[in-house]
């Protein structure tokens, strides 16, 4: 139980891919433009890092170590192929509003990082757990980068009218790529702070080294 | 026996302060201003007040919940909040430099360490904001002499003016002659109508030695030579060149966005390349961009070469090896 509880720490907080690895960059920035999409983006990596990690942790012994990166690829897109055609099939909107960053899911760093830094060394449960862990730390990330955007660049959240009722003036500069860049900054420096408040200097920097 | 007391150098000391300096760059600002208020009405002066104010204010309240020494002794708060409504049309809402005021001190220059540490100057970046953030406010620009009230949201009612920028984008000659556009009887930004009267500024800057020659000359000539060299259509060369160097904010930000301490190369030789770069970057966008104005973005993108043209341009060190030597 006290593994468990670890797990979910480092996935969330201490080693969040976003904030702390900085891991996955491009679909961050690009898809977040509202709650919905990064949240939509966010449950589809877990599907897909879950599936990856345990297929990648079985396999693990049969993988040769000269050509595993390769391997971890075909599986990775394997799992993003048919993940893709299930919300092409169920959630067209989804579909349609991340577009192509749905197959570009293969190359996001974060599924790569965890099948060689995770899966490719632990058992089965483990990695799946840690595959979902991850993937929650990515969700939540890109869920309140969306909200954030969202909620000041069209002044709702998740589609919902929050702002535009107070006659809002909506400040478009944050639906745009620059404004992804300057949100995403401030939160990694807000995080950031709020680790080193919480853990104390010391345990962050041990973090820092660790990855 | 004062005059015996050994000390370490340096043993000459200038009484040039931070302080001294942007007090020198805020009375180089006013006549600028007094223009404003004179064409625009006493709304620019409001417009200019309510940028500084804010902007000392975010400083100071930064610095107070980040346990920070204060720094908004120095005034260079109120040079970024000033500078910043001077690039700002005449018609926008009150909010909007409160608003550029807060991007630009506490994003822009205080989350990267405060006064000497930010990578952009923080009112261009914050104009760069409020330009992408609100295009169509940015983009209001009122006749001179339009009567406009002093504090509230002017109307949607106000009658557009074209820009002499807009004009020499779309091709066609300026409506004012060049000796209007040249003491700044247009339409435009608070702060940058007046050719004449930033120059003036801009010369007592020279004459007190905060600034050098080097940037705004290389900038301002680097521009004329591209504008000489395709030149734009209905007027001969040489007008062509003139209306593009008075309109926009090419010699104000020449003049006082360019020359920022901190975020232009030290060495002379590097200031001439930076303004070689402003000057390049300004042009291709006015010719070829979707923009009128490419100034602020120009200075952002050299900003950020900075580092790298003092890296280039580092003087050898006296008595050190020479460059080919290892």
């Amino acid at each position: 139980m006290n593994t468990l509880k670890k797990m979910m720490r480092a996935g969330i907080i201490d080693e969040n891919p976003i904030f702390v690895q900085l891991l996955g960059m491009c679909p961050t920035l690009a898809v977040t433009t509202s709650a919905s999409n990064g949240f939509g983006m966010g449950l589809t990596v877990i599907c897909v890092l879950a599936l990856s990690n345990f297929l990648i942790s079985l396999l693990r012994k049969f993988i040769p170590q000269q050509v595993r990166i390769a391997s971890y690829i075909v599986v990775i897109s394997g799992v993003v192929t048919a993940i893709q055609l299930l919300i092409k099939a169920y959630l067209p909107e989804l579909d349609k509003s991340l577009g192509l960053f749905i197959p570009l899911i293969v190359v996001n760093c974060i599924i790569l990082a965890r099948a060689e830094a995770f899966a490719s060394k632990n058992n089965v449960v483990m990695s799946i757990l840690d595959g979902i862990f991850m993937g929650a730390g990515f969700t939540i990330a890109l869920t309140l980068l969306g909200i954030i955007r969202e909620l000041i660049g069209c002044g709702t959240i998740f589609g919902f009218d929050v702002l535009l009722r107070f006659g809002y003036t909506p400040i478009l500069f944050f639906v745009q790529p620059a404004g992804a860049f300057i949100t995403l900054g401030v939160l990694i420096g807000a995080v950031t702070a709020i680790r080193n408040k919480t853990d104390g200097r010391k345990k962050a920097l041990k973090g820092d080294e660790a990855k | 026996m004062d005059f015996l007391k050994v000390t370490s150098s340096p043993h000459m000391r200038h009484e040039d302060t931070t302080r001294v300096i942007m007090l020198d760059v805020i009375l180089a600002l006013v006549p600028a201003l007094i223009w404003a208020v004179y064409i625009f009405g006493t709304r620019a002066l409001v417009l200019t007040i309510v940028s500084a104010a804010s902007a000392v204010i975010f400083e100071f309240l930064y610095r107070l919940i980040m346990k920070k020494s204060a720094t908004v002794g120095d005034f260079s708060a109120v040079v970024t909040g000033i500078l910043l409504a001077y690039t700002l049309p005449v018609s926008v809402p009150m909010w909007m430099p409160v608003l550029g005021s807060f991007f630009a001190i506490v994003i822009v220059k205080q989350l990267y360490g405060g006064i000497g540490k930010n990578v952009v100057n923080p009112a261009l970046a914050a104009r760069v904001f409020l330009f992408l953030a609100f295009p169509s406010e940015m983009a209001t620009y009122t006749s001179p002499f339009t009567k406009l009230p002093a504090f509230a949201n002017v109307g949607a009612d106000v009658v557009a003016s074209a820009t002499p920028l807009s004009n020499l984008k779309a091709g066609t000659a300026p409506d004012e002659k060049l000796i209007d556009l040249f003491i700044g009887n247009s339409a435009g930004c608070i702060g940058e109508v007046s050719i004449l009267l930033v120059l003036a500024g801009g010369l007592y800057l020279l004459v007190r030695k905060t600034i050098t020659w080097h940037i705004p000359v290389s900038f301002i000539l680097t521009s004329a030579v591209i504008a000489y060299i395709f030149p734009g259509t209905g007027m001969d060369a040489v007008q062509y060149v003139l209306s593009e160097l008075c309109t926009g904010g090419l010699v104000m930000a020449a003049v006082f966005m360019a020359t920022d301490y901190t975020t232009s190369p030290v060495s002379s030789k590097g200031r001439i390349i930076y303004g070689i770069g402003c000057g390049l970057i300004t042009m291709l966008i006015r010719k070829c961009g979707s923009y009128d104005e490419g100034v602020s973005f120009a200075i952002l993108v050299m900003n950020c070469l900075a580092w790298y043209i003092d890296k280039f341009t580092r003087p050898r060190v006296f008595g050190g090896a020479k460059k080919n030597e290892k």
